[in-house]
C-alpha cells in the first residue's frame, strides 16, 4: 500500500479494480453472443432483445439496481436459488457490485462489438463456408479476427464503464469499506464527510488516470490489431 | 464427374427453370446479365435455396427439395471462385490457399506446390491480400478453391472485374486447369470470348430458360444460337493443328476445312490450336473471289440459313468437317440466293486462336491475328 493513501481508499481502489476486471471479463463471451446474434439473424423477437441489453443503458441507475436487488437479493427468485444451489450470494457483497456493473457496462460492450461485426463483409463468412468451414468455424477463424478490434474496444468501454459505475452499485450492494465500497462510491463518502476533500481529490486523480490509461491501452491495442486484419 | 441440375426458383416477375448435366471439362454457363446464370451456380453451391429441384455430382444429392434434402455449403465441397476473389484479409497469401485444407476430408488432392506453380504465385505467399493487384488475388482465389480438395470448381464471372490486360494475364491458368486438373468446372460468363476459348460444353440461358446445350463447338457454329449470343459476338470454333512456320513469318494451320495462313503463331509445330471465327468477320463469296488482300479462302457449303427479325441473316456453312457462321444482311442472302447445298467460299477477313482443351501446350495471351 502506497503511504500517500489510507486504507480506505487504498481498498476502494483494489476493489474497483476487482470488480470492473471480473464484470468486463465475465461479460465478454455474452457480449459477443448477443453482438454476433443481433448483427447477423433476423428472428422472431430481435427487437425486443435489442431493448432489453440496451435497458440498462436508459433506465435510471437507481431502477437497475433496485431490480437487480429484488431479483438476485438473497430473497429474491434468481438470488435465492443461486445461495442455495451454489453458495453464491450477490447482494451487499463484491461479487453484486460486479454484477451491477457487468449490466451497466453490458450495453456499451454489445454496442461496440456489434458495429464491428456489422463491418464485417458477409460474403467473406459465404466464402469460407464454400471451402468446408461449418458456422462456427467461420466465426472462430473469419469473424473473430476480424472483428477484433472492435471486441478490444468493446471490452475497455465496459471495463472503464465498470470503474465508473455508482447509481446502480450503491443500490444493489450500498457501500460498505472493503466489501462494496467501489472508487466512486468511496469519493462520495468522503464527499459527505466535512474534511474529506483532500481524500477525494486523490480518489478523483486516479480514478482519471486509471481512465486515461484503459483509453490510451485501448487506442494502441485497436491501431496493432487494425493494421495486422488490414490485409497489407 | 457429372453435375446435374434441375431447377426451378421464382423471383418477382421472372421464374428461372433449368436442366442440364454438366460433364467433366468446362460446362460454360453462358447469358446475358438477368438471365439466371448466378442464381444457378448459386444453387449448386447451396447459398441459395430454390423452391424446386434437384442437384446431384454422380451419386451424391446435393439437394433435392421433394426428399427435403439439402446439404449446406460448407459440406457440399464445392469450390467457389467469386468475381470479387473475396481472400481473407487477415491471412497471408499462403493461410488462404490452405484455409479449405483444414475443412478437407485426407486423401489425395492438389498439393500446395504444384498449385503454387500452376498459377505463379509463389512469390506471393507471404504477402497480404491488401497489397496484391486484381489478377492476382484472383489466381489466389483459384488456388484456394482447388487446394479444398472440390469435388468440383465454380467460377462465377472470375474475369469479369478485371481489365484486358489482367484477363489475358489468367486466361492460360484458367486452360491449364481445365487440361492438367481432374476437377470439372461450372463457369459462368457473358463474354462470347471467353466462352468460346474455354469451354467444353456451352449451356445457354435466356430469361430463366437453356436455350441451347451441347458441345461448345456445336452450340457456337449453331445459327440459331446467334440471336441469344449476341451477333456481334457469335462466331464458331475450329481445331487446328500448327503445321508450319513460312519463310516470311506467317504460320501454317491444318483444320479439316482446309489450310489457314495467320501471322506468327509462336508454338512448336503440331500445337493444338482452337481458331475462333467470328461471324462477322467471314464474307460469303460464290465464285472463288480474284485480286483479294484475304489470305483465307475457305471452300464451303451452306447448310442452314437463319433470317431473324432485323435485316440480319446467319449462315451456317459445312467447310470440311467443320461448321463455320458468317453473319450478313437479309438482302445480301438475297442477291446471293443463298439456300442448303449451294457450294460457296468463305472469306476470312480475321482469326483468333488460342490454346485448344485437347492439346498440352501452354500459349501467352489470346492472339487475335489478321490474315
Amino acid at each position: 500500500m502506497p503511504d500517500w493513501l489510507t486504507s480506505d481508499e487504498w481498498r476502494a481502489v483494489n476493489l474497483s479494480l476487482l470488480v470492473s476486471f471480473w464484470a468486463s471479463v465475465l461479460s465478454l463471451p455474452c457480449g459477443i453472443a448477443a453482438a454476433y446474434v443481433l448483427a447477423r439473424f433476423d428472428f422472431w423477437g430481435k427487437q425486443l432483445l435489442n431493448g432489453i441489453v440496451h435497458l440498462p443503458l436508459i433506465l435510471p441507475p437507481v431502477v437497475t439496481g433496485y431490480l437487480l436487488l429484488l431479483t438476485f437479493g438473497r430473497r429474491g427468485p434468481v438470488g435465492a436459488f443461486l445461495e442455495q444451489s451454489f453458495g453464491l450470494v450477490f447482494a451487499f457483497r463484491w461479487t453484486g457490485a460486479a454484477l451491477a456493473a457487468a449490466v451497466m457496462a453490458f450495453p456499451l460492450m454489445v454496442r461496440a462489438i456489434r458495429l464491428a461485426i456489422e463491418a464485417v463483409d458477409p460474403k467473406l463468412e459465404q466464402a469460407a463456408g464454400t471451402l468446408g468451414a461449418s458456422r462456427p468455424w467461420v466465426f472462430l477463424t473469419v469473424t473473430l479476427p476480424l472483428i477484433l478490434p472492435g471486441v478490444i474496444a468493446g471490452f475497455i468501454l465496459a471495463f472503464a464503464k465498470a470503474m465508473g459505475e455508482f447509481g446502480a452499485t450503491i443500490t444493489f450492494v450500498a457501500s460498505i469499506p472493503g466489501q462494496t465500497q467501489t472508487l466512486p462510491s468511496a469519493i462520495y463518502a468522503f464527499l459527505q464527510v466535512p474534511g474529506g476533500d483532500a481524500q477525494a481529490m486523490r480518489l478523483v486523480l486516479i480514478s482519471i488516470a486509471i481512465a486515461m490509461l484503459a483509453l490510451l491501452l485501448s487506442e494502441w491495442l485497436g491501431r496493432r490489431v487494425a493494421r495486422r486484419i488490414a490485409g497489407t | 464427374m457429372t453435375l446435374a441440375v434441375s431447377l426451378r426458383h421464382g423471383f418477382a416477375g421472372f421464374t428461372l427453370d433449368v436442366e442440364f448435366a454438366a460433364p467433366a471439362g468446362l460446362t460454360a454457363l453462358f447469358g446475358h446479365s438477368g438471365s439466371g446464370k448466378t442464381t444457378v451456380i448459386n444453387a449448386v453451391a447451396g447459398l441459395l435455396a430454390p423452391d424446386a429441384g434437384r442437384i446431384a455430382v454422380d451419386d451424391l444429392v446435393l439437394l433435392d427439395r421433394a426428399r427435403r434434402i439439402a446439404l449446406p455449403p460448407h459440406r457440399r465441397r464445392l469450390g467457389y471462385v467469386f468475381q470479387d476473389a473475396r481472400l481473407f484479409p487477415h491471412l497471408t497469401v499462403r493461410q488462404n490457399l490452405l484455409y479449405g485444407r483444414w475443412f478437407a476430408p485426407r486423401g489425395p488432392g492438389a498439393a500446395l506446390a504444384d498449385v503454387v506453380e500452376m498459377l505463379g504465385i509463389g512469390a506471393l505467399l507471404q504477402r497480404r491480400p491488401g497489397g496484391l493487384s486484381g489478377g492476382e488475388k484472383q489466381r489466389v482465389a483459384i488456388g484456394r478453391a482447388l487446394l479444398s480438395k472440390p469435388r468440383l470448381l465454380l467460377m462465377d464471372e472470375p474475369l469479369a472485374a478485371l481489365d484486358e490486360e489482367r484477363k489475358a494475364e489468367i486466361l492460360p491458368y484458367l486452360e491449364r486447369l481445365r487440361d492438367e486438373t481432374s476437377v470439372p468446372i461450372l463457369y459462368v460468363s457473358h463474354s462470347v470470348a471467353e466462352v468460346a476459348r474455354l469451354a467444353t460444353t456451352l449451356v445457354v440461358m435466356e430469361a430463366g430458360r437453356v436455350q441451347r446445350i451441347g458441345p461448345a463447338r456445336e452450340v457456337l457454329s449453331d445459327p440459331g444460337a446467334v440471336p441469344a449470343l449476341g451477333p456481334r459476338e457469335a462466331g464458331s470454333v475450329l481445331r487446328a493443328r500448327l503445321v508450319g512456320q513460312d519463310a516470311d513469318g506467317l504460320t501454317r494451320l491444318e483444320t479439316s476445312a482446309g489450310m489457314l495462313l495467320l501471322p506468327k503463331v509462336d508454338l512448336p509445330l503440331g500445337a493444338e490450336l482452337r481458331v475462333r471465327i467470328a461471324a462477322q468477320d467471314v464474307i460469303v463469296a460464290r465464285q472463288r473471289p480474284e485480286g483479294i488482300s484475304a489470305l483465307n479462302i475457305l471452300p464451303a457449303e451452306v447448310v442452314a440459313l437463319h433470317l431473324g427479325s432485323g435485316p440480319g441473316a446467319v449462315v451456317q456453312l459445312r467447310a470440311g468437317g467443320e461448321l463455320i457462321l458468317a453473319r450478313l444482311t437479309r438482302r445480301s442472302a438475297e442477291a446471293l440466293a443463298l439456300a442448303p447445298g449451294l457450294p460457296v467460299f468463305a472469306v476470312l477477313k480475321s482469326v483468333a486462336v488460342a490454346q485448344s482443351d485437347v492439346g498440352g501446350a501452354i500459349t501467352g495471351p489470346e492472339l487475335l491475328l489478321h490474315s
